[in-house]
């Protein structure tokens, strides 16, 4: 169950957009087989009459009015942003040239 | 030094240089700082000051000093959470937690060190290097939030703010001799906590005396409706509760399976001696077992990577944080991919990964939801708990300070080090760590754990309030005494 090839990792690195370099994936990979393997005891305890739990304190149906409040301007939207033109954020190109 | 402050012996001018000074001397040595804000820290200081001379005192705690942990954003103030990939990013908003300072009057030095994103135990995984701790520089001040209680404990600070996922308050607090508070989940605004776990992460209050805690503990609290899991209820009385020192009629829960292997015996020996010390105050002493604790650490290995996956795809090179790789050719997709390569560091990757996994399909139920199931048991098991006893205890950590180096190559070693305080953050309740005594084997400070139910906040500060002033007629003089006097160099 807990085995995992330095090719899933390569795959779940691919999932979470990490490039990683061949010994980071080897790497990974051990420690994944080990840290897989100590934290699968969940299932021993993890019956089907169980339910879930996602919300240590259950909080339900926070809604607000649908108000306006002052919020962030442009200028200080933008202030992180690695590169901007015209009052956007500037990004790479998402769909390639063609 | 509010006190001193209310009689006009000193003022929070002074007070913050003393600090600044104080930085300047050890923090070479400690670093527990990341960034210092001497001009904001300064007015700040000077605004204080005339507001007082006007008769305006906006809280108990106005023209104190504060350490602010570095996952919580200022504005205009460098916020990294000890990550490459937010360097030099300026926040252009406060948190809620900042304005409530801000509001009270509270003068906030700088930002403290921490491992990168909130993720470890030891302060290690920080990109900017470790924090060391004032009581052994060669060992580790606790994580996440190592860089508040070492400010603290080196007298760098004496108010701290901290973010405890798993332990990320009380776990420093213990290795360092100083106290730290994790709230009830939604106690504290979550709003401009950099988000690591979202349903475990909690802000909270630190210091190095129980009172002082549950004054900063006042301030920060309260209903935000900009965080959806605020709770909307009365913040509990918690500066009452710590003033009150008396446990007498209060039925104290000793966690069975808290105290067993893998704690060390200085440990377990300061901790049995705080329990006694509540008995002669007055307390009875229940034993409750909590058996589904034995899992407790798997389940929170696999939800925290799981929402800190998901969390932290924020950062993707596009709207904040640094961008790496755009040479006007290579796509959105491989900058993002070559940003959070160079941006993340080792234990971030692991998490980031662990959790895809644990959420990916076929796994899912295996491994997020069976951890989801742990989750309710381990709530069943401190429902069963408090039914008996008003509140829990427990050492906070296994082990004292260990060294700088020891544990980074075996990530599951570290991961031990939160076994008696993740189950606190899983079930949402309150948690406070404080000092009870130095370690037979190594000298160094013991942390005593205290728990209670969600949103009884005030009964830890009650019990913790009553242990301290024994312990402190006990030792005769605060355990930081004992701390070694920190050179210039």
């Amino acid at each position: 169950m807990a085995a995992i090839s330095r090719d899933e990792v390569s795959h779940l690195a691919k999932l979470a957009r990490i490039d990683m370099s061949d010994s980071e994936l080897a790497h990974l990979a051990q420690e994944m087989e080990v840290i897989l393997g100590a934290v699968a005891r969940v299932q021993e305890v993890a019956g089907v009459d169980v339910p879930p739990t996602s919300h240590p304190i259950p909080v339900n149906n926070v809604v607000r009015a649908d108000l306006v409040r002052p919020s962030l301007t442009p200028e200080e939207a933008l202030s992180g942003a690695p590169a901007q033109v015209d009052s956007r954020f500037k990004v790479p190109q998402i769909l390639g040239e063609e | 030094m509010a006190e001193a402050l209310a009689a006009g012996t000193t003022t929070s001018v002074e007070l913050t240089e003393a600090h600044f000074a104080q930085i300047e001397k050890v923090d070479v040595a400690v670093h527990a700082f990341l960034y210092l804000d001497k001009e904001g820290a300064l007015e700040q200081a000077r605004v204080s000051d005339a507001k007082r001379a006007e008769g305006e005192v906006p809280s108990s705690l106005a023209g104190v000093p504060l350490a602010l942990k570095d996952v919580i954003v200022q504005k205009g103030i460098p916020t990294t959470c000890g990550s490459k990939m937010l360097e030099g990013w300026r926040p252009p908003y406060d948190a809620t937690v900042v304005t409530k300072l801000k509001e009270a009057g509270i003068v906030i030095l700088g930002k403290t060190n921490m491992d990168e994103f909130a993720m470890g135990s030891s302060t290690e995984n920080s990109a900017y290097g470790p924090t060391h701790n004032p009581w052994d520089l060669t060992r580790i001040p606790g994580g996440s939030g190592g860089g508040s209680a070492a400010a603290l404990a080196a007298f760098e600070a004496p108010l701290a703010i901290g973010t405890d996922t798993g332990g990320s308050i009380r776990q420093p607090a213990a290795v360092t001799g100083t106290v730290g508070v994790k709230p009830t989940y939604g106690g504290v605004s979550r709003y401009g906590l950099v988000a690591f776990s979202s349903s475990l992460d909690q802000a909270g209050p630190c210091a190095r005396t129980v009172l002082d805690t549950a004054l900063l503990h006042e301030v920060i609290a309260g209903y935000d409706r900009k965080d959806s899991t605020s709770i909307n209820a009365p913040v509990p009385q918690v500066v009452k509760a710590a003033k009150k020192l008396d446990v007498k009629g209060l039925k104290i829960g000793v966690i069975k399976e808290l105290q067993g292997d893998g704690f060390q015996t200085g440990v377990l020996n300061r901790f049995h001696e705080g329990l006694d010390e509540l008995v002669q105050a007055g307390a009875e002493v229940v034993e409750v077992s909590c058996p589904t604790f034995d899992y407790a650490l798997a389940a929170y290995y696999l939800i925290a990577p799981s929402e800190c996956s998901s969390n932290l795809a924020r950062f993707d090179s596009m709207r904040y944080g640094i961008r790496i790789g755009d040479d006007g050719v290579r796509s959105a997709e491989e900058v993002m991919n070559l940003t959070r390569h160079a941006g993340f560091g080792a234990e971030v990757k692991r998490r980031i990964i662990l959790g895809t996994y644990a959420l990916s399909s076929g796994y899912y139920d295996a491994y997020y939801g069976s951890a989801q199931k742990v989750r309710t048991l381990l709530i069943r098991d401190f429902n069963a708990a408090f039914a008996k006893a008003d509140v829990l205890v427990s050492p906070t950590a296994p082990t004292t300070a260990f060294k700088i180096g020891e544990n980074v190559d075996n990530p599951l070693a570290m991961y031990l080090n939160d076994i008696a305080t993740i189950p606190v953050n899983m079930a949402g309740i309150g948690g406070m760590s404080l000092p009870c005594g130095l370690a037979d084997e190594d000298g160094l400070p013991v942390g005593f754990q205290i728990m209670s139910p969600a949103m009884r906040d005030d009964l830890m500060y009650q019990v913790g309030g009553t242990l301290e002033a024994a312990l402190l007629a006990k030792w005769g003089a605060p355990l930081l005494d004992n701390a070694p006097v920190l050179a210039a160099k």
